[in-house]
């Protein structure tokens, strides 16, 4: 599949609508003044065409197990040691050595050339509800929800650093310029939301203090035309930059001045006959909804104190929670790929207090968003992906602390396709490495892709000459995962 | 990319089947089969040698033709019958089907034909186009070639030139073209007056002479060397750098050859005839993305660099996508992974931090800078030769000195100095003794505070107390004191003897004597001044008065105190010093402290000379036959910071090394380029894995592909890849430049993927005229402008961008230039109109970045350190998009929405997207809505006095047309509705005319200003705005 044709054929369709106006345009002046007096004849012409991309995967390669994404980012790198991936062995061996054949010759961080001494885990790992896996046990809102829910204790990356290694797990490369995953998948599958962007990204910050920086390529789409990049829906301000009209004028001026840049564009269209000008019309048609539909998602007033208390959030808050129940109400809007980034994971020190408060702003937030989607029918058909861009290390880092670790960590997934209550993978009996059906993040791609109805191999770009893709040349889908 | 040749093949099938039939032209290799095979075939049969498959290649032709590991030929040339190949893709047996079902590619029917129609007629092989040097097509002497060379190819495809565009058009073309920003009406209007034969011509000549014209230059450029304000990974933090934006844009205006153009910028250090200007250059080098995480490995960063400069090479000059070659040898093109990592090692010679803060960089001064610089510096530089010289008038001065020297440490070795037993503070705060037995104290300073000190180990027969008031660089003013002006207040000192089990015995002064006593600010003190003796006067006046030291602070002083009786400590007791601090008022404290004792009476009984300093004491302790010339110098170099006779000229020095100082702190810096000691030692990574190093080493060597073998022995640098370069041996970078040149100016390049002219690339259009263009450009003495020029007064430029129906069913993508193009302008473009048409634009050239309004909280991710963000003050924030701060990471948000790349990596091809943020941007973002109001501003001061007649000005100025009456019709209803608003509600009216920094006007209806800014925001969110035509 390449780039050209495919935009040929959503040219082909937009062609549609621009016979419409150039029909319509024999009497251009009475249209773009009945517009300005009566907008909804303008509108109407642009509903009949549609300009709402439709993906280039069609038909689907596969069935489809997940209509959306849901990833939960845990930016810094979430201890697994302290979380999903219990290590009684690592506790015996606290404060001796690390023995060197397990880190002989790999990738360290801030530990180089530092002696290596084991740190045993901090909490103690339990059994909750049904399932027969140990979690942490200060995660136990997590751990009431293990049925929903796959472990993944075998992951790996190739990046050591925050910032590639964010990019790696979201674009399938270290180096800039490549799309992110939601990017692909908009570009693949398309988005049946009418008046919100695709691909919307939403950030919160940990009071640990250990909020590293995400830059906004983690988010953008690469190679990939930029109406397919994630739109960062933010708690201060404008939720969408330069969402708000001046001061000064009323949605209804507002529409004033859409409908007659409109008006001069369609008929500007009639006398160059570019099929830019009508896609102009339809995105200022789009802009101007979500001047109203954005507002209206991020207002919560209208969820009722059972569910504002379910997520432990109050209205407006900026918090992980508050960001959960966003991503609901973006998911029942038809959003195809929610990311959201909760930082301050990047526990060098304090392993054991920073991990607690991240239990704290999580822990609930995670179980809510699996409970809420479930009560509403909702989880079978979203994939809920939760992860880090790399793990901790084993060793300790100046007594109470972990280095970044890309060896062996956890990352989990619930929802649509998802074989809920399983465990797959493991690390050595130190949790440094993954020795049991390792997982790369090709691997993760390939999989969550494939539960999108994606065969990753048939999704590609032409770039730089080769058939670019979101997993490169390798990745192979968890067959064990899938429900 | 090559689908749409696909697809244009289709179209002619469809359309032009006339043409198809009766041309059938030969099979053009480079154009038709090359791309074919590379696509479909070359992944497994090509030049990545550990991936063959099958035992042949089909990128080589006697691999091709010769028996392959089946011992059958892939082709047998003249017979398709015969050859594999052709078996194999017309074969229903899935098992035998290439291209294989699992690389999910498939030929045409059409493609299937052409392949066979290649063997049938010889299968004969060309080398890739771009390898090819560059061959002048014959055309007329003297004359361009652009078109004939076009008309040629439209006439053999059957299609026809479009008609020039009209004048009006022709005016806003260029001056966007060339300059960015949009014609006047005025020059409009004389353009289309100009009845004379060379009025366009004359027209290309003025806006090439603009100063604009360099930064309309400068901006592709920029994306394509990957030019930023920041440094990109992780903290994103700033980076000296703007300088080298300058100097593209300076180099566009001066017309410097493009020879001499890459030789500075890739070895700008190592010219014979170096100098500023190339070395800003030579910032080309610094411009990759760095980091300063914490915890990132060199080795692994050492090796993103390298592959990033090559990328670059790969992009800005060669136009190849070398970056594959970085894990294998290119399965497309004939690059081997050696060949990446040898070009990577020219590079290895660059001075850099792999980790960490980058370094300041050059001071970057024009001529009037240079010389005041300069004059600054000699006047220092004299001064300092003064002040070094012999001075033998100092001698006697000099030898008293020592004298006193001599007698100073003599009294300050009456003195014993103590190592405090324990040191207490009552507030809590910690003192800490120094190596030098000195007290200091840190931490929260409190309004009044007292210090215990306890001495266990004090000799026989104490008769004084010491007590020395020294400074620190910790302390404010340096001390000796705390409180924010450097000074201390010593309320009262109090000696005690304790003994474990017993009352503390207090000891009673005789005499206190001080090196220095305040007597400023002392009105409302008893004593009129702060002396020694109200240090130990039990508080008789209080606790407010003591002894300070204003204005004497920052240096040492001493309080001496006589004990009224001579002391003996006695087995168990401990002699107790209580320094009281009771003035308050702002925590006058001691800051650091040292405490001796003396046994000798003389040592109380005056004041002696401060002791000096540390280097003096050791100085004066060599004996005098150990004594030689370098001591003698560095004594008398020591006495020459204290001699009072040179009080006048030490101060004139320090005030001319001072200004010297100011003066280099307001001149730009640049990263550039500097050698280092050793170059960094390159070797092959095996699959670009930087943690295996046993790779071979390699020295810098360019592409085999196209240089040929290294002579052996024979070092090469930075400047010789340079030479390569621009030399007649290398075949791509004049068609590379060429064809992003034309990109500029028809919207797309001649090969269209302007940043692969490698196999997987888009073969040119028109081969012969990139050829022609390349030559041309080379020949001229790599003259931009000239190619410029004749690009831009072509016929085919000229054309008209409006294409009928018929022409665009055959040739939709333009790519035949039968007429012109038609694009949204780019990110820097839009602002550049808005703020142009309002009138606000400040076109000021050069400088350091600005900051347009960005919305608050923008940059909120970024962290290490936290960041705001202060909008530019006034003309600051009315710049050319171009001069925006370009933060990697968080690229202003307007101008990302309009496609402005983050200059991460190299961009030769920008995107052009039509997304709703760029409707929100055009209607909300505080920008446009004060270019708005400003333009409303101008329709109502500037233009005609009724409504229809300035709707038409300001069209005409927004758009260097005039409206239609219908288009007129439409805005004045828009205009009558909310004129009719705004009047019923001038508070909205005052509110919306508000938005932005630049003054509000007076003397203007609000209400109608508040209508106008609605007409000027309609003119400036329409596509034609928006639209270069």
């Amino acid at each position: 599949m390449d780039l050209p044709s495919e935009i040929r054929r959503y040219q082909a369709q937009r062609q549609t609508r621009r016979l419409f106006l150039g029909r319509a345009s024999q009497g251009i002046g009475a249209l773009a003044l009945a517009s300005l007096i009566e907008p909804s004849i303008l509108r109407a012409a642009d509903a009949s065409a549609g300009d709402a991309w439709k993906g280039v995967v069609k038909p689907l390669h596969f069935p489809r197990k997940a209509k959306r994404v849901i990833w939960l980012t845990m930016a810094g790198g979430p201890s697994h040691l302290e979380t999903f991936d219990p290590k009684p062995k690592l506790g015996e061996m606290h404060g001796q050595p690390m023995p060197e054949s397990f880190t002989k010759g790999k990738q360290i961080a801030q530990l180089q050339g530092q002696k290596l001494q084991c740190f045993g885990p901090q909490f103690k790992f339990k059994r909750f509800a049904k399932s027969s896996a140990e979690i942490c046990e200060i995660f136990p809102h997590i751990g009431s929800m293990l049925d929903e829910i796959c472990l993944v204790r075998s992951m790996t990356t190739e990046a050591i650093n925050h910032d590639p290694a964010h990019m790696f797990m979201n674009t399938g490369s270290q180096i800039a310029g490549r799309p992110s995953m939601g990017a692909w998948t908009v570009y693949g599958l398309g988005s049946d939301a009418a008046d919100l962007p695709g691909f919307v990204v939403l950030t919160s910050l940990g009071r640990g203090g250990q909020n590293q920086p995400i830059a906004a390529r983690q988010w953008a789409s690469g190679f990939l035309p930029s109406r397919f990049q994630g739109v960062a829906l933010r708690g201060k301000g404008d939720p969408v930059m330069y969402l708000g009209s001046p001061a000064g004028t009323t949605r209804e001026r507002q529409k004033d001045v859409v409908d007659a840049v409109n008006a001069l564009n369609a008929r500007r269209d009639a006398v160059v006959d570019d099929p830019e000008i009508a896609t102009r019309i339809a995105q200022y048609e789009m802009a101007f909804r979500m001047q109203a539909s954005v507002p209206e998602l991020m207002d919560v007033s209208d969820e009722p104190a059972s569910i504002l208390g379910l997520y432990g959030c109050k209205p407006g808050d900026g918090s992980f929670a508050s960001n959960c129940l966003l991503a609901r109400r973006l998911a029942e809007r038809e959003v195809r790929f929610i990311q959201m980034y909760h930082k301050d994971w990047d526990h060098h020190g304090g392993v054991k207090q920073g991990v607690e408060f991240k239990a704290q702003e999580v822990d609930r937030a995670c179980m809510a968003l699996l409970t809420d989607l479930r009560q509403r029918g909702m989880l079978d058909e979203t994939l809920v992906v939760w992860a880090g861009e790399f793990g901790r290390t084993p060793m300790s880092q100046g007594g109470d602390g972990r280095d970044h670790h890309n060896a062996g960590f956890t990352v989990w997934m619930a929802g649509g396709g998802i074989r809920g209550g399983t465990v797959f993978g493991a690390t050595d009996e130190l949790g440094y490495a993954a020795v049991e059906n390792p997982v790369d993040v090709h691997d993760l791609h390939a999989t969550m892709q494939r539960l999108l109805g994606i065969e990753h191999t048939r999704l590609s770009v032409k770039f730089q000459g080769l058939d670019a893709r979101l997993t490169g040349i390798s990745g192979n889908v968890i067959k064990d995962v899938l429900a | 990319m090559k689908s749409v040749r696909r697809w244009a093949c289709v179209a002619l099938g469809a359309v032009g089947a006339a043409i198809q039939a009766s041309a059938a032209p030969k099979v053009d290799f480079n154009r038709d089969v090359r791309p074919l095979l590379s696509d479909n075939c070359f992944a497994c049969h090509g030049n990545d040698t550990n991936k063959i498959k099958g035992g042949f290649r089909l990128d080589v032709r006697e691999s091709a033709v010769g028996a392959a590991k089946s011992g059958k030929h892939a082709i047998v040339a003249g017979k398709p019958a015969e050859s594999e190949l052709v078996r194999r893709i017309l074969t229903s047996d899935a098992d035998d089907l290439m291209p294989p079902g699992e690389s999910h590619k498939t030929l045409t029917p059409a493609q299937k034909d052409l392949l066979q129609r290649w063997i049938a007629e010889g299968a004969e092989y060309r080398g890739h186009w771009a390898y090819q040097p560059p061959v002048r097509p014959a055309v007329p002497a003297g004359a361009s070639g652009i078109d004939p060379l076009v008309r040629a190819r439209l006439a053999s495809l059957g299609l026809q030139p479009s008609a020039e565009a009209d004048r009006r058009t022709l005016a806003r073309r260029l001056a966007i073209d060339l300059t960015g920003l949009p014609a006047t009406p005025e020059e409009v209007d004389a353009f289309e007056r100009d009845a004379t034969p060379d009025a366009y011509e004359r027209m290309v000549d003025r806006l090439l002479a603009s100063p604009h014209y360099g930064e309309r230059m400068a901006q592709g450029w920029l994306d394509v060397v990957r030019f930023a304000d920041t440094i990109g990974y992780h903290s994103d933090n700033p980076r000296n750098i703007w300088p080298y934006r300058d100097y593209v844009i300076r180099s566009f205006n001066s017309n410097k050859p493009f020879d001499r153009f890459t030789r500075e910028q890739l070895a700008g250090d190592l010219l014979p005839d170096a100098g500023i200007e190339s070395r800003v250059g030579s910032a080309f080098n610094r411009l990759l993305l760095t980091t300063e995480e914490g915890g990132a490995q060199a080795k692994d960063y050492e090796s993103r660099y390298l592959t990033d400069r090559v990328r670059a090479v790969g992009t800005v000059w060669l136009g190849q996508t070398i970056g594959c070659a970085q894990c294998h040898d290119h399965k497309f093109d004939p690059i081997a992974s050696r060949d990446f990592y040898a070009m990577g090692a020219f590079f290895a010679d660059v001075e850099e931090a792999i980790i960490g803060r980058r370094e300041d960089g050059m001071l970057v001064t024009d001529d009037a800078q240079a010389a005041e610089l300069r004059r600054r510096r000699d006047e220092a530089s004299r001064l300092q030769s003064e002040y070094d010289g012999a001075h033998p008038e100092l001698a006697g001065a000099f030898e008293r000195w020592q004298g006193e020297q001599e007698a100073a440490i003599k009294g300050d070795n009456r003195w014993k100095r103590m190592t405090p037993a324990g040191a207490t503070a009552r507030s809590g705060i910690a003192l800490k003794t120094k190596d030098d037995q000195s007290v200091l104290a840190t931490g929260k300073n409190p309004d009044t505070d007292s210090y215990t000190v306890r001495l266990t180990n004090a000799p026989a027969g104490v008769v004084g107390v010491r007590i020395e008031a020294l400074p620190d660089d910790s302390l404010p003013a340096k001390g000796p004191g705390r409180a924010p002006n450097g000074n201390f207040v010593l309320s009262e000192v109090v000696a005690r003897v304790a003994k474990e089990g017993g009352e503390p015995r207090k000891l009673a002064w005789s005499s206190a004597l001080a090196t220095f006593e305040q007597t400023i600010l002392a009105d409302g003190n008893p004593y009129h001044a702060w002396n020694a003796a109200s240090a130990i006067d039990g508080d008789a006046k209080g606790p407010g008065p003591g002894w300070a030291v204003l204005p004497e602070i920052g240096k040492p002083q001493q309080l001496l105190l006589g004990l009224a009786e001579p002391l003996t400590l006695s087995a168990g007791e401990t002699l107790e010093i209580e320094l009281q601090q009771l003035h308050g008022d702002g925590g006058h404290n001691l800051g650091r402290f040292r405490l001796s004792v003396a046994t000798d009476p003389e040592a109380v009984r005056s004041r002696t000379a401060l002791p000096p300093a540390k280097e003096i004491v050791e100085l004066l302790a060599v004996p005098a036959l150990a004594r030689d010339a370098e001591h003698a110098r560095k004594f008398l170099a020591t006495f020459k910071t204290v001699a009072p006779q040179l009080a006048d000229l030490r101060k004139r020095l320090g005030d001319a090394s001072k200004s010297r100082n100011d003066f280099e702190a307001t001149l730009p810096r640049c990263l550039v380029t500097e050698r280092n000691k050793e170059p960094r030692v390159v070797r092959v990574l095996p699959r670009g894995n930087w943690m295996v190093e046993t790779g071979d080493v390699v020295e810098p060597a360019l592409p085999v592909f196209l240089a040929g073998k290294k002579p052996e022995g024979k070092h090469l640098g930075r400047l010789d890849l340079a030479d390569w370069i621009v030399s007649r041996d290398n075949p791509l970078t004049a068609r590379v430049v060429a064809n992003r040149v034309w990109r500029q100016f028809f919207g797309a390049g001649l090969s269209r993927v302007s940043d692969d002219l490698g196999a997987q690339g888009e073969p040119p259009s028109n081969p012969e005229l990139l050829d022609w263009l390349a030559c041309e450009f080379r020949d001229s003495g790599w003259d931009t402008k000239h190619l410029v020029r004749t690009i831009v007064t072509s016929r085919t430029y000229r054309q008209t961008s409006v294409a009928s129906r018929e022409a665009l069913a055959r040739d939709p993508y333009n790519r035949e230039l039968a007429r012109q193009g038609r694009w949204r302008l780019d990110a820097e473009l839009v602002r550049d109109q808005a703020l142009a048409v309002a009138g606000l634009l400040v076109p000021v050239v050069g400088g350091p970045s600005v900051k347009p309004y960005q919305p608050d909280g923008y940059w909120e991710n970024l962290n290490f350190p936290q960041r705001g963000y202060d909008a530019g003050n006034g003309a600051d924030q009315y710049r050319r998009g171009l001069y925006t701060w370009w933060q990697r990471s968080f690229v202003h948000p307007s101008m990302l929405a309009f496609d402005a790349p983050t200059r991460e990596e190299c961009v030769a091809d920008r995107g052009r997207s039509n997304i709703p943020q760029q409707a929100l941007v055009l209607l909300n973002d505080p920008t446009y809505v004060e270019a708005a109001r400003a333009f409303a501003t101008r329709v109502l001061r500037e233009g005609p006095g009724d409504a229809d007649g300035r709707i038409a000005w300001a069209w005409r100025r927004a758009l260097s047309r005039s409206p239609s009456a219908e288009e007129i019709a439409a805005l004045r209803a828009l205009l009558d509705k909310h004129l009719a608003q705004f009047r019923a509600d001038r508070e909205a009216a005052a509110g919306y005319v508000k938005t932005g920094r630049a003054p509000v006007p007076a003397g203007l209806d609000a209400a109608e200003l508040a209508a106008w800014t609605d007409i000027a925001r309609a003119l400036l969110n329409l596509h034609e705005t928006i639209t270069r035509s």
